[in-house]
């Protein structure tokens, strides 16, 4: 039996797993491999070292000083989706991680792998098309391809790739920070700077070093998230991506104004969307039905789109409407 | 009543299946067998320019590489007709690996052959083929200029026109019409199981185990491309996980499996990956129609135009035939269906579940309903009075039960309830409406003589043996049961041996025929064992039975009585066992009645639908179906309902989720795997009911067998789309109906 020979290490310590990384340009890390499998049986990407990091101590979840949960980078999406703690501070976020992949997927799929899956964009997947996420500068085959379920915010002429995750879309609209380990120690990372937008260089996703490691998310304490929710439509009513998701938590005040407001959507960006547009248009201002509107509108204003993928504008501006005219009402 | 026949038996190979002791055809496990892969064209027009093969051989593992250069040359050219005529049956006009020329994206230019699986798709990798790449006709947007009206369809074998009445003047003279085009994204039929063979030569003979809807068309057909004797091709099938159309003709890979295994010298087994599944073995084509309706104020029929165009590929004038059921199914002295084409660089498109008529009915099922809103008709009753007492041609059915269907499907639903005004019933961000549609598809005599043998040991064990192949219908369990009632003995001691065309020869179950074909040689088999044990008895002067006529003699759990005194009678083991007999055989065989045969011949049923669409977002959810079905004789009720229960849900992914689209740029399927080609999933399943209407039919065989296995899936997008309207106002024309089909007001048609 012959194949394209892959080394795999497993790692007992941070250090032996940032360290064996970081000494091979051509390795990468291992998690709950949901992601990095499948990209390796379609030839997607080559590591010839993987180091294994599911023996490594970062499956916790516990309160940290200022109130906030710090969320191992090897827990699982199904350990925290039904954490207590998780359930009860911050449920749009348990919703979001149910609503995402399948059980079975949940099982397997760590927090820190979320973090760090690839688009799944049909082009970048099958190995072989233009494609400059995968291949820098060979072109890119969605832009007049078949792109229903591409980007419509946060696009380049180079890359118009959704990013696929749902359970960060919650953590973009909780101020999420990651924290990682480097060759060069501990950093923290405010999570909107971890997803990069495409521009001219879409195959660098985020700004991590080759060989940091992400050991943890810490999620602050927000009062309002209490009351946090996420919906995601999509066409069929299990197992598939968003074609447009709305993570939302609003505070309205006695006087009927949104005193509080954290939005983020899902299936419409380059990176995980927060919705600041929307967020400043309201603030302050009545909760009403009009004022919605108009704040979807803000949102949505530079949508960029092609004939397949139009319909998200509206189908967007509609379900952040209802969305929180249903926080309004309940 | 029999004990047997019509009981809602559970399958009788299921433990093989759920224990995995089963053995499919990629799990055949030989001494030395090799791992064969196919190499797709990564152009969808063109020329392969060079092949390097160096890298390839160097990686170690591989024993053969087949390209154009070394592929041996077929023996007869192939020639696409469909496999029920019992013929060989290619599944395009095409034979890849014979020349240079690229015609489709996907087409095998390449096989490697290594010692794993692992070891062939690494040196596949390594292949480095150039092309030289011409501008491609992949879609109907590509190729609308060309496009001509076929004659033929099917290797000549069906004519493309259908035409009686005066259909311009009549829609001219008609009081009320209604005009409405359609345009339907392509399927692909996604079994579980993706095709899959292991070949293996001993000397000049050729055994295969293929994962086919008909182990005679397999031999057929690769006996005629080697060109070699048929008796020297045995094909074996005992499980298929699947087939939907997709492994009802004979795709290149079968033959190529044999080439490879000829050229390495080791039994081979090739397997289909998933993404090659969706360009190796045919699809549902592309299309668009339009329907055009005449009618009378009283809602009287007066003419029906139907026209379809679609692409198909550069060899073959195929298109699954859409009018089949639109010609008939509603009484209408002026017609018109026609089929136009577009020659183009895509593989032969090929049957898929409900061919033709699933969309055919779409059209006229939709259209239906909006003569009705029109007219301001019920619909259901636009249906039943539309509906004839004879066919087309004016002959009688050979059994009817529309209109019962439609009657009980209505009842199901709650149609008496209903208000027809479309978009008033509001349920949170949902509106909700219920649509109907009728559902017919053809009974399609064109096989040839079907035969089957039953044997019976001195023990009263009992085998019954007919080629036909178990692909998840159930025909193991069915045809038990057959051979049980028509041998008079209990299940029990009854074993069905199928799947291998060392056996009497059934053709392909295909076109919802296998039931009508199987059932009844297997009963005339039985039979014909039956009376030959009950005259061995009543000639025998050492008897009980000795002198009765045979006609007052019955046979129940393998125990032969005299009618007239019940006290009178003896087992067949004993009859056999005491005149020394070891066993005793006998054939049988049934000949279809002739293709045009003095009959109307569809299978009937209703399809009703309760749909939720998101108001704002226009997302469907299907909340209930009911469907009632008159398929003749119901040989196994869990069985029929499961085919049929599936068919609906077939109907429902058509309706919401399944589509393909070829890429322009590439001219390669956009989709091609489960994550993205999406079908149903429990959670988009709603509550579904099905019933069946009980009609007699003596002319589609000794039983009354008529098909289950694709009228489930007719008319279930129409209801569903005629129950969207029904909820939002807005008429479908566009499949699936995806959300922003909705939103937009129903697609571009
Ligand atoms: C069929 C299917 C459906 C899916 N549907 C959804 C969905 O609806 N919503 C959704 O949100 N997701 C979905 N997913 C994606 C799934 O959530 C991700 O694949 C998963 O979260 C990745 O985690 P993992 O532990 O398996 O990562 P792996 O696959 O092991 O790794 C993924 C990437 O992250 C890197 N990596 C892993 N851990 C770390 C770390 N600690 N530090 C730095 N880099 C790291 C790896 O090197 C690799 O590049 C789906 C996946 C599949 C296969
Ligand atoms: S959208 Fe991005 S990922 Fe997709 S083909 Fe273009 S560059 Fe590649």
């Amino acid at each position: 039996m012959t194949m394209r020979p892959i080394t795999f290490f497993r790692a007992g310590s941070i250090d032996d797993a940032v360290a064996a990384v970081s000494a091979n340009p051509d390795s990468a890390f291992l998690a709950g491999g949901t992601t990095e499998i499948d990209l390796l049986r379609l030839g997607v990407i080559q590591p010839t070292l993987l180091v294994d990091v599911n023996e490594l101590p970062l499956t916790y979840l516990e309160d940290t000083e200022s109130g906030g949960v710090r969320i191992g980078a090897m827990a699982r999406m199904s350990d925290v989706a039904r954490a207590p703690r998780i359930v009860e501070r911050y449920p749009g976020m348990s919703q979001a991680l149910l609503l995402g992949a399948s059980e079975q997927l949940r099982n397997m799929a760590s927090m820190g792998g979320n973090m760090c899956q690839r688009t799944r964009c049909a082009y970048f997947r099958d190995g072989r098309s233009p494609c400059n996420k995968r291949e820098p500068g060979s072109g890119c085959s969605a832009l007049n391809g078949v792109n229903r379920g591409h980007a419509i915010l946060g696009t380049s002429d180079q890359c118009i790739a959704t990013h696929p995750s749902d359970v960060a879309v919650a953590l973009v609209a909780l101020d999420a920070t990651v924290r990682t380990m480097g060759p060069d120690g501990i950093r923290t990372i405010p999570i909107e700077q971890f997803f990069l937008r495409p521009e001219d260089t879409p195959s660098v996703e985020h700004p991590l070093e080759h060989g940091e490691l992400i050991v943890a998310i810490d999620v602050p304490d927000l009062p309002v998230a209490r009351a946090s929710r996420y919906v995601k439509h999509r066409d069929r009513a299990s197992y598939e991506f968003a074609l447009v998701s709305v993570f939302s938590a609003m505070r309205v005040d006695d006087k009927g104004n949104v005193a509080e407001l954290r939005l983020a959507l899902g299936g419409v960006g380059t990176v995980p969307w927060r919705a600041h547009r929307a967020e400043e248009a309201l603030i302050g201002r009545p909760a009403t039905p009009e004022n919605f509107a108009a704040a979807a509108d803000a949102e949505l204003a530079d949508a960029d789109t092609r004939p397949m993928n139009a319909f998200k504008v509206t189908f967007a501006k509609r379900a952040i409407v209802r969305e929180l005219s249903q926080v309004v009402t309940s | 009543m029999s004990p047997v026949l019509g009981k809602p038996v559970n399958r009788v190979d299921g433990p093989d299946k759920v224990t995995g002791t089963g053995r499919y055809c990629g799990e055949i496990v030989l001494p030395g067998l090799a791992y064969g892969l196919i190499v797709g064209a990564d152009v969808a027009k063109g020329r392969v320019v060079s092949i390097d093969e160096s890298a390839a051989r160097a990686a170690g593992g591989v024993y053969g590489i087949l390209t154009h250069r070394n592929t041996p040359k077929v023996a007869n050219a192939p020639h696409l007709i469909p496999s029920l005529a019992g013929q060989p049956a290619p599944g395009e006009s095409f034979f890849p690996m014979q020349d240079d020329v690229v015609h489709y994206w996907g087409q095998p230019v390449a096989l490697v052959v290594a010692d794993s699986l692992e070891s062939a798709a690494h040196a596949a990798a390594l292949l480095d083929i150039t092309y030289e790449e011409s501008p491609a006709v992949a879609t109907i947007e590509d190729g609308r200029k060309s496009a001509y009206e076929a004659e033929t369809l099917f290797g000549g074998l069906m004519p493309a026109r259908d035409e009686r009445g005066d259909v311009t003047a009549a829609l001219a003279a008609a009081e009320v019409t209604v005009d409405a085009s359609y345009r339907y994204a392509a399927n692909h039929h996604n079994p579980l199981e993706t095709s899959v063979t292991t070949a293996q030569w001993d000397g000049d003979r050729l055994t295969l185990w293929d994962s086919t809807m008909g182990v005679r068309a397999s031999q057929l057909t690769v006996a005629s491309l080697l060109g070699i004797p048929l008796s020297d091709v045995r094909v074996i099938t005992h499980f298929v996980g699947g087939g939907f159309g997709s492994k009802a003709m004979v795709w290149p890979h079968v033959t190529l499996a044999a080439m490879a295994a000829r050229h390495v010298g080791r039994p081979v087994r090739l397997t289909l990956t998933r993404p090659q599944s969706f360009t190796s073995n045919g699809h549902r084509e592309e299309q668009e129609q339009r329907i055009t309706l005449g009618a009378g104020r009283d809602g009287r029929l007066t003419a029906i135009r139907h026209q379809k165009l679609s692409i198909t590929s550069s060899f073959d004038d195929w298109a699954e035939p859409a009018t089949g059921v639109s010609t008939q199914i509603y009484g209408c002295d002026n017609y018109l269906g026609s089929h136009s084409l577009i020659k183009g660089n895509t593989m032969t498109p090929t049957f898929t579940r409900a061919p033709g008529e699933s969309l055919g009915s779409f059209s006229l099922e939709t259209a239906m309903d909006r003569l009705a809103y029109e007219l301001g008709m019920d619909p259901v009753e636009l249906r039943i009075m539309n509906h004839p007492p004879v066919d087309n041609h004016g002959n009688p059915w050979s059994s009817d039960g529309m209109a019962d269907c439609l009657r009980r499907g209505a009842e199901l639903i709650g149609w008496a309830d209903r208000d027809p005004t479309p978009g008033v019933r509001q349920e949170g961000d949902n509106l909700i409406g219920t649509g109907v549609a009728g559902a017919g598809y053809p009974v399609a005599f064109m096989m040839p003589v079907q035969h089957a043998r039953a044997r019976i040991f001195n023990d009263g064990s009992v085998v019954i043996q007919t080629s036909a192949q178990e692909f998840g219908i159930g025909v193991t369990t069915s045809m038990s049961q057959v051979g049980a009632d028509g041998l008079g003995v209990d299940m029990d001691v009854l074993r069905f041996e199928a799947g291998d065309t060392d056996l009497p020869n059934t053709t392909s179950a295909v076109g919802s025929m296998g039931a009508t074909m199987q059932s009844s040689a297997v009963h005339n088999a039985a039979r014909t064992l039956r009376n030959e044990l009950i005259a061995h008895a009543v000639a025998d002067d050492k008897s009980p039975l000795h002198g009765l006529s045979p006609s007052s003699v019955r046979v129940a759990d393998g125990r032969m009585t005299s009618t007239l005194d019940p006290s009178i009678s003896e087992s067949y083991a004993d009859m056999l066992q005491r005149n020394r007999l070891l066993d005793l055989e006998a054939l049988g065989s049934w000949t279809p009645p002739p293709f045009t045969t003095p009959h109307g011949l569809l299978t009937f049923g209703a399809q009703f639908a309760e749909v939720a669409v998101d108001k704002d977002l226009g997302l469907v959810r299907v909340r209930r179906m009911a469907g009632v079905f008159a398929p003749g004789r119901v040989l196994n009720p869990k069985l029929a309902r499961s085919q049929l229960l599936g068919g609906m849900l077939w109907g429902l992914g058509q309706a919401l989720l399944e589509g393909n689209q070829i890429d322009r740029q590439s001219g390669r399927w956009a989709l091609n795997n489960l994550g993205e080609y999406l079908v149903p999933v429990h959670a988009d399943i709603p509550d579904i009911q099905v019933e069946f209407v009980e009609v007699e039919d003596d002319v589609v065989g000794p039983l009354g067998v008529k098909g289950v296995g694709e009228v489930g899936q007719v008319g279930a997008a129409a209801a569903i789309a005629n129950a969207v309207f029904h909820a939002t106002g807005r008429r479908m024309s566009e499949l699936p109906m995806t959300a922003e089909v909705v939103m937009n007001g129903g697609g571009a048609g």
